[in-house]
């Protein structure tokens, strides 16, 4: 008897999986053929294709930022918990630009090589974590990176008493680099090209490569020039370790969307471009306020909203730079508060610097 | 009579339990074909949605990385397909040797567990139990950072000088041999050796079987192996094999063979976690073994020893070769926690290039299906295996 009951569970189980998999196969379709719309977010595939990300980000009532967790200075979790960073305060700046509050953001911690992952999978709405601009990733990992926040370039970091000066000292050196980063590639290239032969040790996170780095299982190791100086300043003791002179690579990073939406790619893009207008007009979060009361200058106007309506084109308020300026402030004051001369790192802004100024920050006109 | 049995048929089919059985069968088939439908649909979708194609052309490209150890030439211009290959000789590499060394620490501490030497006993309770109850990732993280990398650096490495045997946080270097160029010859000559090997045991073999005495063809055969191939080195012009031995260059030792504390690691590791278990299948083999068996050995005058090899093993071995299996098994996927101290095993390399290429679904599949094929050739040999000494039984 019990035997019968078992098997007609089972044609009752299959029925019910048929009608599922029957009513499910054809909703599952349409974002094949919609692919112009954003990709699914979260748990509701079919509901979420339709909108665009703005739409999903304002009715969360959040933005959910993909960071770097162990980075000081770009991306990490402070004392108490929180982030804090230069790429941090690009998530904050987003938020500001779309809720009016720089707060609103959930920071999802990746590694290198989950990030990509996370960001087609549509868990995250943006990735901002020190991501090197390349025509791979900006092909085939279906993402568009919107703009560069931070000319990086790669560089080798050694002990002081090793004596390695150049790439050629190297010879025979094993060298601890990080998996899933452009800088594995460069190394592999460069050292290629100058002739130097030596052992590769990959690590799948930056705690990792530091720790054999520091034990002593590497004669050097390896990563963007400013996360070399941000490990630098958390070693025991940062003055037993240099960075050679030789740069590896361009390392262009900045903030990574998804393929598909061109108006989320048009406020992230401009989230940014606002940041280096503001330091080309100089507005600073100290002065915004008096700024806005007496300007007359109708390019401040258009960028704090009094002109133009500039906001509404981006599908967002038109006080969006205003806000991203008072409550986060200008390339200038996140740079220097995160990495500048009044922190542990001192990094020289380089070629960061407002095209004004001789540097390579270059926003299109707001207008 | 006749009545009952149309009865009998006019019962309608779902209640005959002939055809419910079937329709159960075939519904079970029909839901699980329904669910793969439906999760390969869904996945097709979604990638397209994303605007991801799949495709393994990818496999064909210049990979662009090095990897840190390779048994074959291997370079950052070679394709895709062969740093995967790399990576796939490096997973079997350690799961072969780790395999061995578990089988005979096991058996050696499984043994010991059961001795009566109370202080052994106790050591070889405490192995097991200590071994058994840690998770495998943070003993191989303890392995690794605290004694390979907590090894001293390679200017004043341990060495058994004699030996010319080094250890470092670089590694284990040993002295090794480079083939000359009689290398080839000698070859031959071993392959020579190892026929007339084969050849002196059977005849021992015969022998022992004829006259009741057995030979210790143990000894003898190996014994002509070495023999020959001694022969064959004197008789050469050349060495066949020359010595390399490792020299401090700089930072690191040049010549001989190296291991890397990563392999070291892994190795240690693997070997020393699945004795454990390893350890605990064959006390419960030995323990199978009905105690009088091991009384009548006793009375007919075995040694301990030959009781062991004789009688308690082989019977043993019914009950220990299916866990065992499992356990070879355990090790090999375990062998994927290479990632976390960076050893290019097949996983670690399949990151990389799912990293630097985005095929994600693409590269979890072959890992998959790389990990599967090692299982289930493990798996084919030891069935085999359990097949022949079941014979054995009588």
């Amino acid at each position: 008897m019990s035997r019968k009951l078992l098997v007609l569970l089972a044609v009752v189980v299959l029925g019910v999986l048929i009608v599922a998999a029957c009513t499910s196969a054809p909703t599952a379709a349409p974002p094949a053929e919609t692919a112009g719309a954003a990709p699914a977010t979260g748990a509701e595939p079919q509901e979420a294709a339709a909108k665009s990300t703005l739409d999903v980000v304002k009715e969360r009532g959040k933005l959910i930022c993909g960071v770097n967790n162990a980075l000081p200075g770009f991306g990490f979790i402070q004392p108490d918990g929180s982030f804090a960073g230069f790429d941090i305060d690009f998530c904050r700046a987003l938020s500001a630009a779309i809720f009016g509050d720089p707060d609103k953001v959930e920071y999802r911690p990746l590694t290198a090589k989950e990030r990509f992952t996370a960001l087609s999978a549509g868990e995250i709405d943006v990735l901002i974590r020190n991501t090197t601009w390349t025509l791979t990733r900006d092909t085939e990992l279906a993402g568009n990176f919107v703009a560069t926040t931070f000319y990086d370039g790669q560089g080798i970091q050694v002990p002081v008493d090793s004596g390695i000066e150049t790439l050629q000292d190297l010879e025979g050196a094993s060298i601890c680099v990080q998996t899933g980063t452009t800088t594995e590639l460069n190394l592999a290239d460069q050292m290629a090209a100058a002739g130097v032969n030596y052992t590769p040790i990959v690590f799948e996170t930056a705690d990792d490569t530091t720790n054999a780095y520091l034990s002593g299982r590497c004669d050097a190791w390896t990563t963007d020039k400013s996360g070399l100086v941000s490990r630098q300043s958390i070693f025991d003791d940062p003055s037993a370790h240099k960075i050679l002179d030789v740069t590896l690579s361009k390392e262009p990073l900045g903030p990574m969307v998804r393929h598909g939406d061109d108006q989320w790619f048009d406020i992230v893009q401009w989230v940014v471009f606002a940041t280096f207008t503001g330091e080309e007009m100089g507005v600073t979060s100290q002065n915004v306020d008096d700024v806005k009361a007496t300007t007359q200058d109708p390019n401040v106007k258009k960028l704090l909203g009094l002109e133009g309506e500039m906001g509404q084109k981006l599908g967002l308020s038109d006080d969006w730079a205003y806000n991203i300026i008072k409550y986060v402030g200008n390339y200038e004051e996140i740079y220097n508060r995160h990495l500048g001369p009044d922190t542990v790192f001192n990094l020289p802004r380089g070629l960061n610097k407002s095209w004004v100024d001789g540097g390579l920050l270059y926003a299109p006109p707001i207008r | 009579m006749a009545q009952r049995t149309t009865e009998q048929h006019a019962v309608p089919f779902w209640r005959d339990e002939r055809y419910l059985q079937l329709l159960g069968q075939l519904a079970v088939v029909l839901a699980v074909a329904a669910l793969f439908y439906y999760l390969i649909n869904n996945l097709i979708h979604g990638l397209a949605a994303q605007g991801i194609q799949l495709g393994f052309r990818f496999l064909r490209l210049t990979a662009g990385f090095d990897i840190g150890e390779s048994l074959i030439e291997y370079s950052r211009s070679d394709t895709v397909l062969r740093a995967l290959y790399v990576g796939f000789l490096n997973t079997l590499l350690v799961a072969f040797l780790g395999i061995i060394f578990a089988t005979i620490l096991g058996i050696v501490v499984g043994v010991a567990r059961l001795s009566k030497n109370w202080l052994i006993n106790k050591i070889a309770a405490v192995y097991v139990e200590f071994l058994r109850n840690i998770p495998l990732l943070v003993f191989l993280f303890f392995v690794y950072t605290v004694i390979f990398l907590k090894l001293p650096r390679t200017d004043n490495a341990l060495s058994i000088s004699f030996l010319k045997i080094y250890f470092s946080n670089r590694g284990i270097f040993i002295p090794w041999g480079i083939p000359g160029e009689t290398f080839g010859s000698w070859l031959v000559i071993l392959l020579v050796g190892l026929i007339l090997a084969i050849v002196v045991g059977l005849i021992l073999y015969r022998q022992g079987q004829r006259t009741g005495r057995m030979p210790l063809i143990g000894f003898w055969a190996p014994l002509t192996f070495v023999v020959v191939g001694l022969i064959g080195w004197i008789a050469l012009p050349s060495a066949p094999l020359i010595k390399d031995v490792p020299v401090l260059q700089g930072r690191n030792f040049v010549g001989g063979r190296g291991f890397s504390p990563e392999f070291g690691a892994m190795l240690f590791s693997l070997a020393v976690y699945t004795s454990a278990f390893i350890a605990e299948i064959v006390r419960a083999g030995i323990l199978a073994v009905s105690k009088g068996q091991r009384e009548a050995a006793t009375a007919l005058g075995l040694s301990p020893f030959l009781t062991l090899r004789l009688v308690i093993f082989p019977q043993a071995l019914r009950v220990i070769v299916p866990p065992l299996t499992s356990q070879y098994l355990n090790l090999t996927k375990n062998s994927s926690l290479a990632v976390a101290v960076g050893y290019p095993d097949v996983f670690a390399v399949a990151n990389t290039i799912l990293n630097q290429t985005g095929r994600a679904v693409e590269m979890i599949g072959i890992t998959m299906i790389v990990y599967l094929t090692f299982s289930l050739l493990t798996s084919l040999f030891m069935n085999w295996y359990n097949a022949r000494i079941r014979l054995v039984e009588r």
